[in-house]
């Protein structure tokens, strides 16, 4: 599996609260929350934002609030994955959990400028820029970690039967 | 190698002799949490998944709490949501309104959490029941549905960053001044997938209040969880409130920590994070002049009965400010009672605050005290990010209950001088 797009580039701390702001999370329907993804930092991502587009951050992104819906509406939105230098512990365990793509990797989350044209492999970790010709390589899951995503998220691993550490 | 206080509970929950930091363990869940914004996304993934139980109906608990009352037909239909499961599953500790309270202060409150504990939250600050002695962590959602169909969840196995406290706190300071230093000091993502361990003889000075706000913004420094040894204090808060037998673990003698922080807590002063991240800290008294249009007391970081004490004694007898807003909000509805039995309640009146029922409300920008453009908020909440109370343009800064109330009271920021 890998993704291929444009990139959108964040600073760091990006928290869950500009990703998806509170006072919209009178419903748990990602399609309508995904109308708002980013928009307290971004109100161009949503109108600019392609299947397949990539994320790029610093240190601690999703910091803050546990809300699922951050990762859902990144996700809704067609990011095909977000790269940072860091997440934060909550936002890391539900991108995993609900099957966004994640991968952490300082020194392409540094290098690569936005709207870069960006080709993630997932199974490899290897992030080519096909702007500026450079490659990188992101740390690899733990086997059981890759075992959720494979199985397409946590629920579905538990139904399977894979949810052995 | 010895094991810290966090790996202990870990480990005895997985069914482990031990566990280092890095491991992966399926661990054993005593509770499993959610409310109003993250249950119901839960429940759908529990239904979609095929789950037909809970694991057990006493150990999953669900808080009505962000938008209670209903704040719109949205919420409204939030909340429905949570009570037909609530009452589909037979969940005992099931708190709609009137009988709930912010989670946070709740659970401990209602004994629902104790020592020993290993819990789940779909809520970052689920880390709060670490001043029980518990492991007590915020997930996602669908963490939560697994916890409540499994009852198990798994864990990475933190390290640890130790902090060695001495001394006592200064009169005008609690524990949001030693979290909001310690925060300063390491950053927001200073102690990032790791425990945040309190020990030492400051930390056996400090109340059960104070405990539960530092445990709970643990979060903010990136924390896993935070946690205080058990001691009299733990023992006396849970001894006729706990539903269950509290379990004592302690961390060993040789446990490894990645590293020491000592905090010496007489030197600590009244501290304000101001916008847009909670570790941007300043003593509240080289601030200068900053007016604010709204002072918020209450969250689950701070509405507690120390806070609301904390409030009259600073508000009794006085006025607020001319042009400020000052919202109180007592975390449970037992609190609210013990502010309206002893008089506070009239007395914040007299002053010139509102009282609200308990909610996350005004917190996280839900509504009850929503801020507008180019405004500006001093609250005991917990996150101070942009737009996290209102409009984009607004401003939260943070600090304790001392320090909001002085500063209801002049309208600007103000560090609180006891008279």
């Amino acid at each position: 599996m890998n993704t291929q797009g444009k990139v959108f580039k964040y600073p760091d701390n990006v928290d869950t609260d500009v990703i998806i702001p509170a006072r919209y999370l009178n419903t748990p329907d990602a399609k309508e929350l995904a109308l708002h993804c980013m928009e307290d930092i971004d109100t161009e991502f949503v109108k600019k934002v392609q299947t397949g587009d990539v994320m790029v951050a610093g240190w601690n992104f999703g910091c803050g609030s546990s809300r699922e819906h951050a990762p859902l509406v990144i996700k809704t939105c067609g990011t095909g994955c977000v790269i940072a230098k860091s997440f934060a512990r909550i936002f890391y365990r539900n991108a995993i959990n609900i099957g966004l793509p994640i991968f952490e990797c300082e020194e392409a989350a540094e290098e690569i400028n936005a709207d870069d044209e960006v080709k993630v492999d997932f199974d490899t970790g290897v992030i080519t820029d096909i702007t500026t010709g450079k490659t990188y390589k992101a740390q690899p899951f733990p086997e059981f970690i890759q075992n959720i995503i494979r199985c397409g998220g946590l629920l579905k691993s538990l139904k399977e039967g894979e949810n052995n550490v | 190698m010895g094991m810290t206080m966090t790996q202990k509970i870990l480990a005895a929950h997985a069914g482990l002799d031990s566990v280092t930091a890095g491991q992966l363990i399926n661990a054993k869940l005593d509770i499993v949490l959610g409310n109003d914004i993250t249950t119901p996304v839960a429940v759908n993934e529990f239904k979609k998944a095929g789950f037909e139980k809970v694991f057990d109906k006493d150990r999953v608990a669900i808080v009505l709490d962000h938008f209670v009352p209903n704040k719109d037909i949205k919420a409204a239909e939030q909340s429905k949501t949570c009570r037909d499961f609530a009452c589909s599953h037979c969940v005992s500790h099931f708190y709609d309104v009137g009988k709930m309270g912010i989670e946070h202060a709740l659970l401990p409150e209602q004994g629902v959490v104790t020592a020993g504990d290993c819990i789940i939250g779909a809520d970052s600050h689920t880390c709060t029941y670490g001043a029980l002695g518990a492991f007590s962590t915020g997930v996602g959602s669908t963490d939560m549905a697994a916890g409540m169909a499994t009852g198990m969840a798994w864990f990475k196995v933190p390290s640890a960053i130790k902090f060695n406290l001495t001394g006592t706190l200064p009169k005008n300071c609690s524990g949001k001044d030693v979290i909001l230093t310690i925060i300063g000091m390491i950053g927001v993502d200073g102690a990032l997938y790791k425990s945040m361990e309190f020990t030492g003889e400051g930390a056996h000075s400090l109340s059960m209040d104070d405990r539960l706000c530092i445990c709970n913004m643990a979060i903010e420094a990136g924390a896993k969880n935070g946690i205080f040894p058990v001691d009299d204090v733990t023992m006396v808060y849970l001894n006729g409130r706990s539903e269950r037998k509290p379990v004592v673990y302690e961390a060993d003698g040789d446990a490894e920590y990645e590293k020491t922080i000592d905090i010496d807590l007489s030197k600590i002063v009244p501290t304000v994070a101001c916008p847009h991240l909670p570790e941007n800290t300043h003593p509240a008294n080289e601030l200068g002049h900053i007016k604010v249009d709204q002072v918020v007391i209450g969250s689950c970081t701070n509405g507690r009965m120390e806070d609301m004490e904390a409030a009259y004694s600073i508000l009794r007898g006085k006025k607020i400010a001319d042009g400020i807003r000052c919202i109180i909000i007592p975390g449970t509805m037992q609190i609210l009672r013990e502010c309206v039995e002893r008089g506070w309640y009239t007395a914040f009146i007299d002053a010139g605050a509102v009282v609200s029922t308990p909610t996350c409300g005004p917190c996280l920008g839900g509504y009850m005290g929503i801020l507008a453009a180019g405004e500006r908020c001093i609250a005991t909440t917990n996150r101070n990010f942009v737009g996290r109370m209102g409009h984009v343009d607004s401003e939260v800064y943070l600090a304790s209950p001392h320090t909001a109330a002085a500063s209801a009271l002049t309208g600007y920021i103000t560090e609180y001088k006891e008279v």
